[in-house]
């Protein structure tokens, strides 16, 4: 029996679903700098992304069940919106040359240190690719939802949204 | 004999809330709870809620739970902990036990905000030690820090399942799998995502076969479903587990209700067996008000607006409030409500809580 794709079936987003959705920016967009990825795609009521952007680049209006719209010529890829998203499900995202940078919502203890080869995973947590952690951002503001960027191949740009847990040192 | 103008019984989300506004307005509240610390689930809520600025979205339920207990000392609510509420009787007299002793509470309100409880499921092994409660483990990480196992298979994709398979990582256990006997997902797909990402498989149209083991939980045997809900043969699979969470949905606390003689309707999306209430809370019962999941089960979100409409129209009625001031602070929190119940995941809610409202019209 083949898998049914989609996020009701998997428990995360199909390509086709992300495609569909106004929070994801367009490729041209990813080329020009870093970008927010807001992956909603279930009409849930919630907003706080929309207040969180400085930079008015993400609305929800209402009702509040509407999917966050991801205005791509004003967001800067500050990332305020990450750590902002209950669901965790907003990222922001560039690519350089033959490198990507991804930044995703983090709360798993211990945290990786700046500088760590980690394994960077997908959306089902298949370890993809190996990358480097260039940024831990924990601010109060945050509320212990640590942001983490990870530099990586820019052919997995598309894939990566996390990195694997680590191993607790009293286990 | 205590008295007070209204008696909160349960110092969850919905009953702080309530007892919240209607102290605000001036009355005279007394919550019962028969645990020792309130604030009913709200300490174990770890994760950043969802909703709007007005539901507090994007705070962590245990800091809106601290925030509630804040206004209530603030505001001289009186909280009775360890208070096991028995019997509501003639006049709204209640009877309750704290410390060993009867006492008796006279009020001119009560207001029954007493949750709801975890529903379980039998299979061969279920009464192993290691099977347990969703909810139970939740309180046994995020409350009392202690992990009950290492390797979990939890049971139930609704959003309880999902976000406790989450905490228990982050709590340090491994998660196996999580399955659902439906053939998709029930929660938010944000809840899921977050455990696929970290790597737990999710297995739709699957159930427990067998838990194998001979004192405890050892390993569990999972089979998956046809479309009529039946096993089929041959598409077993076995997980090393030590611990079985339970998340198959949640019933209503009803007792008091039943016992106080509230007309009761039955709306299966709800829990079941709900108490009729009409649109200030107020069941068929003059003075008995409901809110928060003994009405149906929701979330802490519309618990906490169900609480503070009971507490705008008792405040009302008790003459606190006039008519003009209650009818206004009564369109908001509807306003509030009506929006947690809209899309996809809330319709159904939406059409359930109006047909038991409608309930109490249909009454002969």
């Amino acid at each position: 029996m083949t898998e049914q794709q989609g996020i009701i079936y998997q428990g995360f987003p199909s390509k086709e679903e992300l495609l569909k959705i106004p929070g994801v920016p367009s490729k041209e967009r990813i080329k020009k700098g870093p970008v927010a990825c807001i992956e909603c795609v279930q009409e849930i009521p919630c907003n706080p992304c929309e207040e969180a952007c400085p930079y008015g680049a993400i609305s929800v209006g209402k009702p509040i069940t509407n999917l966050p719209v991801l205005d791509e010529e004003k967001c800067i890829g500050c990332g305020t919106c990450i750590a902002a998203c209950p669901g965790l499900a907003i990222f922001v995202v560039s690519v350089s040359g033959e490198k990507a940078e991804v930044s995703f919502p983090f709360e798993y203890y211990p945290l990786p240190n700046k500088g760590d080869e980690v394994w960077c995973v997908d959306r089902a947590g298949k370890q993809v690719t190996r990358g480097k952690v260039l940024r831990i951002i924990k601010s109060p503001k945050y509320d212990a939802t640590a942001v983490i960027t990870v530099e990586i191949p820019a052919e997995y740009l598309d894939n990566v949204r996390s990195i694997k847990r680590l191993e607790r040192g009293n286990k | 004999m205590k008295r007070a103008d209204i008696a909160v019984i349960g110092a969850g989300p919905a009953g702080l809330s309530c007892a919240v506004e209607a102290a605000k307005a001036g009355a005279k509240v007394v919550v019962l709870d028969e645990n020792l610390k309130p604030g009913g689930q709200l300490f174990k809520q770890i994760h950043k809620f969802f909703g709007s600025r007005e539901h507090r979205a994007g705070t962590r339920g245990f800091r809106i739970g601290q925030q509630l207990l804040e206004e209530t000392e603030k505001l001289g609510v009186e909280v009775v902990l360890d208070a096991a509420v028995y019997g509501i009787y003639e006049d709204r007299l209640i009877a309750y036990i704290t410390n060993g002793k009867d006492h008796t509470l006279k009020a001119e309100k009560i207001v029954l905000a007493t949750g709801a409880s975890e529903n379980a499921l039998a299979f061969p092994g279920c009464t192993l030690p290691g099977v347990m409660g969703a909810g139970a483990a939740q309180t046994m990480i995020n409350v009392n820090r202690v992990l009950p196992g290492e390797k979990i298979l939890m049971v139930g994709s609704g959003n309880v399942g999902l976000i406790v398979s989450y905490q228990l990582m982050q709590a340090g256990a491994d998660v196996v799998a999580l399955i659902e006997a439906a053939p998709k997902i029930g929660g938010y797909g944000v809840h899921a995502s977050k455990i696929r990402r970290a790597g737990v498989p999710i297995h739709v149209s699957t159930t427990i076969k067998e838990i194998i083991g001979e004192e405890k939980v050892e390993e569990v045997v999972t089979i998956e479903l046809d479309r009529n809900w039946q096993q089929i043969p041959g598409t077993e699979k076995n997980f090393e587990a030590d611990t079985v969470c339970l998340a198959v949905g949640l019933s209503p606390l009803t007792e008091l209700a039943w016992m106080a003689g509230c007309e009761f309707v039955y709306i299966p999306p709800l829990g079941g067996q709900v108490p009729i209430h009409d649109r200030n809370m107020e069941t068929t019962l003059e003075g008995v008000y409901v809110a928060g999941d003994i009405t149906g089960v929701e979330e802490a979100s519309s618990a906490m607006e169900e609480g503070r409409l009971a507490g705008v129209a008792c405040a009302e009625s008790l003459g606190y409030y006039d008519k003009i001031k209650a009818l206004e602070l009564k369109n908001e929190i509807w306003n509030r409500l009506d929006a947690l119940r809209t899309g996809p995941f809330g319709e159904g809610r939406f059409q359930a809580k109006l047909k038991q409202v409608n309930a109490r019209g249909q009454l002969v």
